[in-house]
């Protein structure tokens, strides 16, 4: 290591600290340069404290039945995560309805979003529009929309996992058409035309050139699909019949019973989630450290 | 076509277009082109910008089907084939390079899709030929536009097409860039021997590259011929504005005689040869490229036979060095360009009488119904 010298002080540009004296500043511009951090950490607080509390409460013995108050320090949770059957069978169907949500309405809406964004056909904006309706409807009126519908179609006695995940297609579809569109319109399609003219068959130049140039939007589709639909809760309600998803027993147990259980999933899920964002950053620098 | 390859590749032969239109809506981008493109040159397709000249080169490489015409490669109608199916390349106007894919892997992508396994040597050739070998690990957004201009060119030679189609490939290089890969263009051209069609707005570009300009205005090809062919004898008042600088003077056929046209212009008799003359009858347009003017004091004497317009002030002398450029005001109110070469002759200072005179071999006539300013501006825009 060699150590660079300090320029003499008349060629340091005029603000810049002289090292022989202390310098000194006004304190507004040291709020002014602190500020934006300072407001980084406080919404970061805000929006992370709910987490924070979360995994520290399903460390608690609980009193009773509701694990609210702090009593003391155990792992007996951790090591009984199923506190109830229903808790973990009603986590089960949630993952099972979020899987098939996911796969069927990534699959349709990235079909949807390439022919919104490449063809051009006479109901195009019409259906543009249409496909923001289930974003903006509010829950309720979808849910009670779909009650209706399911009742009036295949009756009041199927209620149940298929309705549960028809419903949630329909609404995770518009968010996924939404997110890929917007990764495909952002592609250049002059990059598909170069495959086709180095003579990559229409196929090819599909998996080569364009399913890996959209492939982050159909990801990031997917993990959103699978969000919306293992957490909802209002329009599952209306369409789950006598079933029961992990939000609706969560909702149910706070009026009989809140068990420390319920804090250990809700961490599980919080550390898979972020496991699975720091294992892409990962992937994605050994990618380019490659090169 | 049983000697053809997998990709139809003849044995080789012109590019030839022939009635090639194509429209948008009612609007016609690119009108009624018939082409021939002698195999192994170096052809420009020349036209400001929005003629058709993108339009004209995706029809060649099959990524747009044409309203009406066909596209024969030698003997072979490939108007129908799709685009992965001719041996037709592209470099593209924004080189279009895979993001996602390294520049060793972008060069072997022709080579890959056509099942072709060791193309290690291939590649490596190529990177050399445009000289990046060092760059084969990374990616196209690591690299400058020069860079990746010539790993769009490796990309599609490797190919070894039939045609290179190349989509004003140094519009986005800055001058010095731009002079230096059209020497390197040329170069490799003239290396590989294929058939290079090259799209420009820079007349200039197109000038010094290629064997055979076409000139094409408002989807149409309005002249072809060799950069010289062109430049001395120009064909419409476009051309003659669109390539270098021509000034233009409006008159009447007076008569023919022999091989010699007389033209009254500002009342003044001038004489051009018939076979550079492009009527015979009526309105002229009477045309000679600066250079080619002379100037001379008011009242001397001039050499025998020459076309001399009296009369004239010069307006503003500009002196560049290698030469001088005037603007002399005729009394009709016209303005005539003069660039004299720096040959130790004296400067003539504005204000002063002149007489401009040249060669009448060397005056070249248009048809005087067309418009005097066609091309004029379009050339500054595109000098810009
Ligand atoms: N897909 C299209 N739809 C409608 N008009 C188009 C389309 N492509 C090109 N054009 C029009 O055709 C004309 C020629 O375009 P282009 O071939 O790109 O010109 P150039 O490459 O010479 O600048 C332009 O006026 C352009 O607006
Ligand atoms: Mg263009």
């Amino acid at each position: 290591m060699t150590t660079t010298t300090a320029p003499p002080a008349a060629s340091t540009p005029s603000g810049a600290a002289d090292p022989g004296r202390p310098y000194r500043r006004s304190p507004l511009t040291w709020i002014r340069e602190h500020l934006l951090a300072a407001i980084t950490v406080v919404v970061f607080v805000f929006m992370l404290a709910p987490n924070a509390v979360i995994l520290w409460m399903s460390f608690n013995q609980p009193i009773g039945k509701f694990d609210y108050d702090w009593n003391r320090f155990s792992l007996s949770a951790w090591k009984n995560p199923c506190a109830t059957n229903e808790m973990c069978h009603s986590l089960g169907l949630s993952v099972e309805i979020g899987l098939i949500a996911t796969l069927v309405s990534t699959a349709l809406g990235t079909m949807i979003a390439f022919a919104m964004v490449r063809h051009r056909f006479k109901a195009r904006s019409g259906i543009n529009s249409l496909l923001f309706l289930p974003m903006a409807a509010p829950e309720v009126v979808m849910g009670a929309t779909l009650t209706a519908l399911f009742f009036n179609t295949i009756g009041p006695g199927s209620l149940g996992f298929w309705t549960i995940t028809i419903a949630h297609i329909v609404f995770c579809l518009s968010y996924v058409v939404v997110t890929v569109k917007s990764r495909l319109a952002g592609m250049d399609p002059t990059l598909e035309r170069a495959a086709q003219d180095l003579y990559a068959t229409p196929l090819q130049t599909f998996m080569k050139v364009t399913l890996p140039l959209v492939a982050p939007g159909i990801g990031a589709a997917a993990l959103l699909a699978f969000a919306l639909s293992v957490d909802d809760y209002i329009i599952t309600a209306f369409t789950a019949g006598n079933m029961e998803t992990f939000p609706m027993y969560i909702w149910g147990s706070v009026q009989r019973a809140y068990p420390a259980q319920i804090d250990v999933i809700g961490s599980l899920m919080l550390i898979c989630t972020m496991a699975i964002i720091a294992l892409s950053q990962i992937l994605g620098r050994a990618r380019n450290a490659r090169r | 076509m049983s000697s053809n390859d997998v990709l139809g590749r003849g044995t080789g032969g012109d590019l030839r277009l022939a009635g090639l239109t194509k429209r948008f809506g009612s609007f016609t981008a690119v009108d009624h082109l018939d082409l021939t493109i002698p195999q192994g040159s170096f052809f420009a397709l020349l036209g400001a910008s929005g003629c058709g000249k993108t339009t004209t080169l995706r029809m060649v490489s099959g990524l747009e089907a044409p309203s009406e015409g066909r596209i024969f490669l030698g003997d072979d109608d490939v108007t129908e084939r799709k685009p992965h199916r001719r041996p037709v390349n592209t470099v593209f106007q924004n080189y279009a390079l895979f993001p996602h894919l390294d520049v060793y892997e972008n060069v072997a992508f022709g080579l890959r899709r056509r099942g072709i396994k060791d193309v290690k040597q291939q590649v490596a050739d190529m990177l050399d030929l445009v000289e990046l070998g060092h760059l084969a690990r990374r990616r196209p957004s690591q690299l400058s536009g020069g860079q990746q201009q010539r790993i769009a060119l490796a990309r599609a030679l490797i190919n070894q097409p039939q045609v290179l189609l190349l989509d004003e490939p140094l519009g986005a290089l800055d001058l010095k860039l731009r002079r230096q890969m059209q020497i390197e263009l040329k170069r490799i051209q003239t290396e590989v021997g294929l058939t290079f069609v090259h799209v420009t707005h820079d007349q200039e570009e197109a000038m010094t590259m290629a064997d055979t300009i076409a000139v094409m205005n408002s989807g149409r090809i309005e002249q072809m011929g060799s950069p010289a062919d062109l430049y001395e004898n120009p064909g419409t008042t476009f051309v003659a504005n669109f390539l270098g600088q021509s000034n233009l003077i409006p008159g009447t056929v007076e008569g023919v005689r022999g091989d010699v046209v007389t033209v009254t212009a500002h009342g003044q008799r001038l004489t051009l040869p018939a076979d550079r003359c492009r009527t015979d009858t009526g309105a002229v347009i009477l045309g000679v490229r600066p250079e080619k003017v002379r100037l001379a004091p008011a009242g001397s004497a001039l050499p025998p036979g020459v076309n001399a317009l009296a009369g004239g002030v010069v307006s503003d002398a500009s002196f560049i060095g290698v030469s001088t450029q005037y603007l002399v005001r005729l009394p009709s109110g016209e303005e005539l360009a003069v660039f004299e070469q720096n040959t130790g002759c004296e400067i003539q200072r504005p204000g002063t009488e002149v007489v401009v005179h040249w060669d009448p071999s060397q005056s070249f006539g248009l048809d005087g119904s067309q418009d005097i300013e066609a091309g004029a501006d379009l050339d500054e825009e595109s000098a810009a």
